[in-house]
């Protein structure tokens, strides 16, 4: 069985060898569909995305007018709704970011640091196991949940739907985002330098904030990215739970499909990706990019 | 890393000029289809030829229709109105379901289906839009058992000329909880200036569409602001429903679109009173929920359906044989029935269990006069004005989300 040739073994190798003496066509062979992807349908769509905005529709809201304009930027700026709905949206955005690094710290810190492997490998499948489930049956789940009559509401705590539903929602929902990384990077920090901290003869306190912290910082950056963008452009959960309340995902939605308004979607659109732009140049500047 | 930024801005030029492109050839396509609709400032349709005659059957026939409206047996084996026309006319059918009529209208412009069931909010966009055909009702033998007063209406037809065929009609109604709102409600005002008494348990129907309804209530209270048409307001009568609806926003929990979903808060009694169809309050019954639904006494919006023909339809006489078929006798009281509305056909009413069509109220025109049926707002006002221009759509759905907050 081992002495036989490989089938078409010999014909190979002149192909790979023309790789092999073309390093450029192998760079290119190995670079180019990722980089048609990034660029063209990636960063494509966002360049459409904003040439859209710049046009309006007709009265009947069935064509698009192609004629250059600033209008749809005029009536964001202009219209109150949009600033307060725009100032909601990264109220629940930052909200959701900050109970999830608190809530996800302990865990991450207990999961990395004192729970023995086979605890660990649990953990981990425990925290990763909901996002197997479908999005609509949670977020649904949670709308059973403050429902009158619903469980938090024997119990005395549902807010009700509201705002405060969405917030819960949400972060229960993107709460692995931030689980995963921060657990990733505090195992990367040895045992050992916890342990030097100690010998030195610092409090648990200048452990966790000349140790521990510096490492955690960039995990909990990379994290945020997740839970704030997500955040940013959700409109299912505040449509379940969040009773008359709504986001710019739902203005967005709303534009395009009841209005059939695609320009004015578009600009909307626009504002969580100006917003995400402006946060990883914070980011970046912070060098957590750097470390992660 | 120079070459990389150099590599990123050469796809993006590509990206540029590719919609580039597209705009250029998109602004001839345009203009064909758009200078119809706006002749003089008044509304004339696109030209759109109409079929002359109704020949041999194609393979398949492509319909987009509300839930209930296109059933094959597959949710329940006893309903099924697809099947016999598969059968009579060898036109393979292929049913997409939408959930609101702004749906509707977006997936009609994509041209793959060939017939629709639209509600009147949809189907001026959709006339004018030269989505769909003017309809020939000669040839549709079953036309002439429709109940006259849904011919030749704003919604369903230009300058005298049918665009589709009625297929059935309803009023939203006021659905309240009859444990929790006492005494019963026979009034709008339940919903507008009475809603402080159930703040936080006042639904809505979550569409631009639901101004209107506003816009009925302040026909009856506010008579000075000279509302005739709910779905044609100037800009002081728009802003006088937007008003009354931000006031009714502070009282509203949450605003519906999905039925199941009023269905489960109306059963919890999350929401207690607020707007709601006659299938949906037969639903919530049967579900147990202490529900009542009335038409108020100042009228009502309500839907009418036509079913309407694509444009560019490549099966015009599987079409025209489906617009027969639905509005049959046997087809139109099925659906009635099943969807939970007054069909459009006069024998339709032979056919339907015993007393259903009184509950509907079909055919009894002083009731349907009564509702005035959902309308594309558009800038010529319909109540005839010539004065002013009134509120578009577009319009209504900015307000809307500035109502909403």
């Amino acid at each position: 069985m081992t002495s036989q040739p490989l089938p078409g073994g010999g014909a190979a190798s002149p192909r790979w060898g023309l790789l092999h003496r073309r390093p450029r066509l192998r760079l290119g062979l190995l670079l180019g569909p990722p980089m048609l992807w990034l660029g063209v349908l990636y960063l494509g769509s966002l360049a459409a995305l904003f040439i859209t905005s710049l046009w309006t529709v007709d009265a009947f809201g069935g064509n698009i007018e192609r004629v250059w304009n600033l209008d749809n930027y005029r009536d964001l700026f202009t219209i109150d709704v949009y600033r307060t709905i725009t100032i909601r949206t990264l109220l629940i955005a930052v909200t959701v970011t900050v109970i999830d690094a608190l809530l996800a710290f302990p865990i991450a810190l207990y999961m990395a640091k004192v729970a023995s492997p086979r605890l660990q490998r649990a953990l981990v499948i425990a925290v990763l196991t909901p996002l197997w489930a479908s999005y609509l049956v949670k977020a649904y789940a949670w709308r059973g949940m403050f429902a009158s009559g619903g469980p938090l509401d024997d119990l005395g705590l549902s807010p009700g739907y509201g705002l405060t539903a969405t917030v819960v929602t949400l972060s229960y929902l993107w709460l692995p985002y931030m689980i995963l990384p921060m657990y990733a990077g505090l195992e990367r920090l040895p045992d050992s330098l916890i342990e030097a901290s100690a010998d030195l003869g610092a409090t648990t306190r200048t452990t966790m904030r000349r140790v521990v912290l510096p490492v955690l910082l960039p995990a909990a950056v990379a994290g945020s990215i997740f839970t704030f963008s997500l955040t940013l452009g959700d409109y299912i959960a505040v449509e379940i739970v969040g009773g008359a309340n709504q986001m710019l995902g739902n203005v967005v939605y709303d534009s395009f499909l009841t209005g059939n308004n695609l320009p004015f979607a578009a600009a909307v659109a626009t504002i969580p990706v100006v917003t995400m732009l402006v946060y990883l140049g914070a980011v970046r500047r912070t060098g957590a990019l750097d470390s992660l | 890393m120079k070459q990389t930024t150099r590599l990123a801005a050469a796809v993006a030029a590509f990206a540029l000029a590719l919609t580039g492109c597209g705009t250029s050839s998109g602004d001839d396509e345009d203009d064909g289809g758009a200078t119809g609709t706006e002749a003089q400032g008044g509304f004339t349709a696109p030209d759109v030829p109409m079929a002359d005659q109704v020949g041999d059957y194609e393979d398949s026939l492509s319909v987009l229709a509300w839930p209930g409206y296109a059933e094959d047996g597959s949710t329940d084996k006893s309903v099924d109105w697809v099947t016999p026309f598969e059968e009579e006319t060898g036109c393979q059918v292929d049913v997409k379901y939408f959930g609101t009529s702004d749906e509707a209208v977006n997936l009609m412009k994509s041209g793959q289906y060939d017939v629709v069931s639209a509600s009147g909010d949809a189907s001026l966009r959709l006339i004018a839009g030269g989505d769909v055909a003017p309809v020939n009702t000669d040839l549709i033998p079953n036309y002439a058992d429709v109940w006259p007063f849904l011919k030749d209406r704003d919604w369903n037809s230009v300058g005298g000329q049918m665009y589709g065929v009625p297929h059935g009609y309803g009023a939203n109604l006021l659905m309240y909880n009859t444990d929790v709102v006492t005494p019963a409600p026979t009034s709008w005002s339940a919903v507008f200036d009475d809603a402080s008494s159930y703040s936080g348990k006042v639904t809505a129907y979550d569409s631009p569409i639901y101004i209107a309804d506003a816009a009925l209530y302040l026909m009856e209270t506010q008579p000075d602001l000279g509302i005739e048409n709910p779905y044609s307001l100037d800009e002081e009568q728009l802003a006088a429903a937007v008003d009354l609806l931000k006031k009714q926003r502070e009282n509203v929990g949450e605003y519906w679109s999905d039925y199941l979903k009023e269905i489960q808060s109306f059963k919890t009694g999350d929401s207690v009173v607020g707007t709601t169809w006659q299938v949906i309050a037969n639903l919530a019954k049967d579900e147990k929920a202490p529900v009542e639904a009335i038409l108020p006494e100042e009228g009502a919006t309500g839907w009418s359906d036509t079913w309407m023909v694509q444009a560019s339809t490549e099966s015009p006489n599987c079409a025209y044989g489906w617009m027969n078929h639905i509005i049959s006798p046997e087809a139109n009281a099925a659906v009635a029935e099943w969807f939970g509305e007054a069909p459009a056909n006069e024998k339709a009413c032979d056919l339907t269990s015993k007393g259903f069509c009184e509950t509907y109220h079909a055919g009894d025109e002083a009731y349907a006069e009564q509702i005035q049926y959902w309308t594309t707002p558009i800038e010529e006002c319909l109540d005839g004005r010539t004065d002013v221009s009134c509120t578009t759509y577009q319009d209504w759905t900015q307000a809307w989300t500035e109502i909403k907050g």
